[in-house]
C-alpha cells in the first residue's frame, strides 16, 4: 500500500466539499447528472432497495411454507408475491445493479473521462428506474375497471393463455408488460452504451487484448443484451396487441399458439440468466488474482471462454420447455447444446482455480466471497446438467428441485460475487474501509443461511413437491424440509443486516482507505478515492494487462513479457 | 482495427440496429409459424397486392439520402437540403400508400387486426415497420427544418451519416417484410 502509493501521487478531493452544500443542490445534482459514477451509484442503490423488497417478499412465501397449512397468506397474495419476487430480483435487482457495476467501472478501468453517450446514459437509467416504479405502482393502481387483481400474478414468465384478458382481468398484467417494456428500453440503452464504450472509448495503450477481463466480461453481456432483451420487448408487445386490439397471437381459440410465447420468452430468458452471471464471472476474474497474488490464469482461454457461453447461450432456451412435449429432435437438440454449456464453463471454473493454486491467498471478505461462489458454482452447473437431461427434466420440472438449481445459481453463483465485489470497491466508491469483522460475520451468517435453505430445497423437489403451491398437506415428508429451508432465511437475513450495519458505520466512521487498499493492478485504483470527476488528470497509458503492476514495479514491468 | 471516439455514433446505431432487428426478427418469426393458420378468411392471396410503387419510393429515398451525406460531407448545403427534401418525400410517398392499402384491406376486405390471425401478424409487422419509417420521417423532417434554419453545416456530416445508416436499416427491413409478406407466405 505505502509502496503504491509513493508511486501514484494521491490527488486530494475533500470529501467534505460534498457535504457544505445545501441539500436541494446536492440532490438536484444527483437527478440532473450525466457522470458515469453518480448514475453507477444511483443504479447499484436502486438494486439495492429493490433486493430488500424482493427478498422481504421471498422472506413472507417462506414464512407461508414453514409448516403446511399455514394460513399466513392467502393463494392470491402468494401469486403476487411469487410473481414480484421473480420479476423484481431479474430486472429490478440482477440487471441495475450490474449495469450500476458496469457503468462506474468500465470508464475507469479502459481509462476513459466518462462513457461514449453521458446523456444517454442518464435517459437509460431513469426509464428502468420508472419501470421498476410502474410494476410497483401496480400494487395501488393494479385493480383497474373490473375490481380484481392487484399486483401481476401471472408468474415472472407470464405464460399464455393465463395472461388473455379473459383468465388476467383488470391491469395487473398490463403494469407487469408495460413496467418490462420501459425497463426494458433502459437496458437496451445502457447496453448500447456500455458495447460502444468498451469499443471506442480505451485510452492510449489499451487494446482489446489488455483490457481488464471485467470490460471484456461486460462487452459480451451487453452485446447478450441487446439481442435477448429485444425479443420479450417483441412478445410484450404482441400481447399488448392480444390484450387490448383483439389480436390473436396467443390465442388458442382463433388457431394462436399458447407455445409460441414460452418460444420467445425463453429466447429471452435463458440468455437472461447469462447476461446475469457472465458479470458475476467479471467480479470474480478481477477479484480472485489480486487476492491471489497472481495474474489471472488463461487470459485468453477466459475471453474465448465467454464468448463461447454468450453464443451457446442463444441456442439452448427450449431446455425450459421439456415438460411441454417436444419431438424427440428438439429434446435431443436442446438436452446436447445445454450440456455443451457446460465446457466453457468448466473451463472457467479450472482458470480461476489455476490462478489460485500456488498463490499467497489472503482471505479477505472479498476472496471469502469468491471462493463460495466457485465451490457453489460448481454445484449450480451440476444440477444444471442433471436438469438438462430431458428425461430427467420429465420427472424434475416445475418442482422445487428447479427452483433450488436457479437459486444456487443466482444466489450462490451472482449474489455471492455482488458481495464480494460490493466489498471489493466499495473503499474505492467511497474512499473509506468497511470493518472486517462485521464482514466475515456477514459473509459466514449468510453463507449458513444459504445452505441451510437451498441446499435443503432439493430434497422436497426430489419427494415431488411442485413450485408455486402456497401450500401443503402434512404426512407427504416434506414438513421437515421446509422448515430447515425457511429457517436458513433467518440466517441469510441476519448476515444482510450486518452488512448493512458495516457499509452505513464505514460510510461514516470508516478508516480511509486510500487509493489502492488492496494492491491491485487496474486502472481504477490509480485515481483517488473517491475518484474526481474527471477520473484521471492526465490520460493514462498502458503497455500491459496490468497497468499499475507496471507503475509500482518499474524494475519489473509486466510489459516485458507480452 | 482500432475504433477512436469519432466512431463511436456509428457503433452506437450499429447496437440500436442489432436489437431492433432482433424485434424484426420476433415478429417475422410469429408471421412466417401463423401463415396459413387462420380459421377464417380474407387469405393473403385473396386481398394483398404487391406495393410496387410504394416499395420503390422507398428503395430509392436510400439512393437519396446517400446523395444528401455526399453533399454533406462536400458542404454543398443546397444540394444536401434538395436531396433531403427528397429523401422525406419518397418515404412520405410509402406511408400514404400504406395508409391506403390499410384502408382498402379494412373497409373493402374487411380485414382488421381482430378479425383473424393473418389480420393480427399482418398488421402487426407491417404496422411495425410502418412505425420505424415514422419515426424516421420525424428525425429526418426535424433534420430540415433545423437545415432550412441554417444550422446544419459541413461539420455535421458524420452524425448525418450516422441518422442515415437507421434510415437504410428502415429500408433493408422493408426488403425483408415485402418478402416475407408478399412472396413466401402468400
Amino acid at each position: 500500500m505505502s509502496n503504491a502509493e509513493s508511486v501514484l501521487k494521491p490527488m486530494t478531493v475533500s470529501p467534505a466539499r460534498e457535504h457544505t452544500r445545501p441539500l436541494f443542490d446536492q440532490v438536484h445534482d444527483w437527478i440532473v447528472t450525466v457522470d458515469h459514477k453518480k448514475l453507477g451509484l444511483m443504479y447499484t442503490l436502486y438494486g439495492i432497495v429493490f433486493l430488500v423488497i424482493g427478498g422481504l417478499e421471498a422472506t413472507a412465501m417462506r414464512i407461508q411454507l414453514a409448516i403446511p397449512n399455514n394460513h399466513f397468506l392467502s393463494p392470491q397474495t402468494f401469486n403476487q408475491l411469487f410473481t414480484m419476487h421473480g420479476t423484481t430480483m431479474v430486472f429490478l435487482v440482477g440487471m441495475p445493479l450490474l449495469f450500476g457495476f458496469a457503468n462506474y467501472l468500465v470508464p475507469l478501468m479502459i481509462g476513459a473521462r466518462d462513457m461514449a453517450f453521458p446523456r444517454l446514459n442518464a435517459f437509460s437509467y431513469w426509464m428502468s428506474a420508472m419501470g421498476g416504479i410502474i410494476l410497483y405502482f401496480s400494487f395501488i393502481g393494479g385493480s383497474g375497471l373490473y375490481g380484481a387483481g392487484g399486483a401481476p400474478d401471472v408468474g415472472w414468465f407470464a405464460y399464455a393463455p393465463l395472461t388473455s384478458p379473459a383468465f388476467s382481468p383488470g391491469h395487473s398484467t398490463d403494469y407487469w408488460i408495460i413496467g418490462l417494456l420501459v425497463s426494458g428500453v433502459g437496458s437496451i440503452g445502457t447496453a448500447l452504451n456500455v458495447v460502444t464504450t468498451v469499443l471506442c472509448m480505451r485510452c492510449p495503450g489499451m487494446t482489446l487484448g489488455r483490457m481488464p477481463l471485467f470490460a471484456w466480461l461486460n462487452l459480451v453481456t451487453s452485446s447478450l443484451v441487446l439481442i435477448v432483451i429485444s425479443p420479450l420487448t417483441a412478445a410484450q408487445i404482441m400481447l399488448l396487441i392480444d390484450r387490448y386490439l383483439g389480436g390473436h397471437f396467443f390465442d388458442t381459440q382463433a388457431g394462436g399458439s399458447a407455445v409460441i410465447w414460452m418460444h420467445f420468452f425463453w429466447i429471452f430468458g435463458h440468455p437472461e440468466v447469462y447476461v446475469l452471471i457472465i458479470p458475476g464471472f467479471a467480479f470474480a476474474s478481477e477479484i480472485i488474482p489480486v487476492f491471489s497474488r497472481k495474474p489471472i490464469f488463461g487470459y485468453a482461454i477466459m475471453v474465448a471462454a465467454t464468448l463461447s457461453i454468450g453464443f451457446l447461450s442463444l441456442g439452448v432456451w427450449a431446455h425450459h420447455m421439456f415438460t411441454i412435449g417436444m419431438t424427440s429432435y428438439a429434446n435431443a437438440f436442446f438436452t446436447a447444446s445445454t450440456m455443451a454449456i457446460g465446457v466453457p464453463t468448466g473451463i472457467k471454473i479450472f482458470n480461476w482455480l489455476g490462478t489460485m493454486w500456488g498463490g499467497k491467498i489472503r482471505l479477505t471478505v472479498p476472496m471469502l466471497f469468491c471462493i463460495a461462489f466457485l465451490f457453489q458454482f460448481l454445484i449450480a452447473g451440476l444440477t444444471g446438467i442433471m436438469l438438462s437431461a430431458s428425461p430427467f427434466d420429465w420427472q424434475l420440472g416445475n418442482s422445487y428441485f428447479v427452483v433450488a438449481h436457479f437459486h444456487y445459481v443466482l444466489i450462490g453463483g451472482l449474489v455471492f460475487t455482488i458481495f464480494a465485489a460490493l466489498y471489493y470497491w466499495y473503499p474505492k466508491v467511497t474512499g473509506r474501509m468497511w470493518n472486517e469483522t462485521l464482514g466475515r460475520w456477514h459473509f459466514w451468517l449468510f453463507l449458513i443461511g444459504f445452505h441451510l435453505t437451498f441446499d435443503f430445497m432439493h430434497v422436497p423437489g426430489v419427494l415431488g413437491m411442485p413450485r408455486r403451491i402456497y401450500t401443503y398437506e402434512a404426512g407427504r415428508g416434506w414438513e421437515v424440509w421446509n422448515m430447515i429451508i425457511s429457517v436458513g432465511v433467518i440466517f441469510q437475513i441476519a448476515g444482510i443486516l450486518f452488512w448493512v450495519v458495516n457499509f452505513v458505520w464505514a460510510y461514516f466512521k470508516g478508516k480511509p482507505a486510500g487509493n489502492d487498499p488492496w494492491d491491485a493492478w487496474t486502472l481504477e485504483w490509480s485515481t483517488s478515492s473517491p475518484p474526481p470527476d474527471y477520473n484521471f488528470a492526465k490520460e493514462p497509458v498502458v503497455r500491459s494487462r496490468r497497468p499499475l503492476w507496471d507503475l509500482k514495479h518499474p524494475e519489473d514491468p509486466d510489459w516485458k513479457y507480452e | 482495427m482500432p475504433l477512436g471516439h469519432e466512431m463511436r455514433g456509428r457503433v452506437g446505431m450499429w447496437c440500436l440496429i442489432a436489437a431492433e432487428s432482433a424485434i424484426f426478427s420476433i415478429f417475422v418469426v410469429a408471421y412466417l409459424y401463423y401463415a396459413g393458420k387462420s380459421l377464417n378468411g380474407p387469405t393473403p392471396r385473396e386481398v394483398l397486392h404487391l406495393p410496387v410503387f410504394d416499395s420503390i419510393c422507398l428503395f430509392s429515398s436510400s439512393f437519396t439520402i446517400v446523395m444528401a451525406e455526399r453533399a454533406v460531407a462536400q458542404g454543398k448545403m443546397r444540394f444536401f437540403g434538395i436531396w433531403w427534401l427528397l429523401t422525406i418525400v419518397l418515404g412520405a410517398i410509402f406511408i400514404v400508400g400504406t395508409a391506403r392499402e390499410w384502408y382498402h384491406l379494412i373497409y373493402v376486405d374487411g380485414l382488421t387486426i381482430s378479425s383473424s390471425l393473418f389480420g393480427t401478424t399482418y398488421y402487426s409487422l407491417v404496422g411495425l415497420h410502418a412505425f420505424h419509417v415514422i419515426a424516421g420521417l420525424t428525425g429526418l423532417s426535424i433534420i430540415m427544418i433545423v437545415t432550412a434554419l441554417g444550422q446544419v453545416k459541413q461539420e455535421h456530416a458524420s452524425r448525418i451519416e450516422v441518422f442515415a445508416m437507421y434510415w437504410h436499416f428502415v429500408d433493408a427491413v422493408w426488403v425483408v417484410v415485402l418478402t416475407v409478406v408478399y412472396f413466401i407466405a402468400i
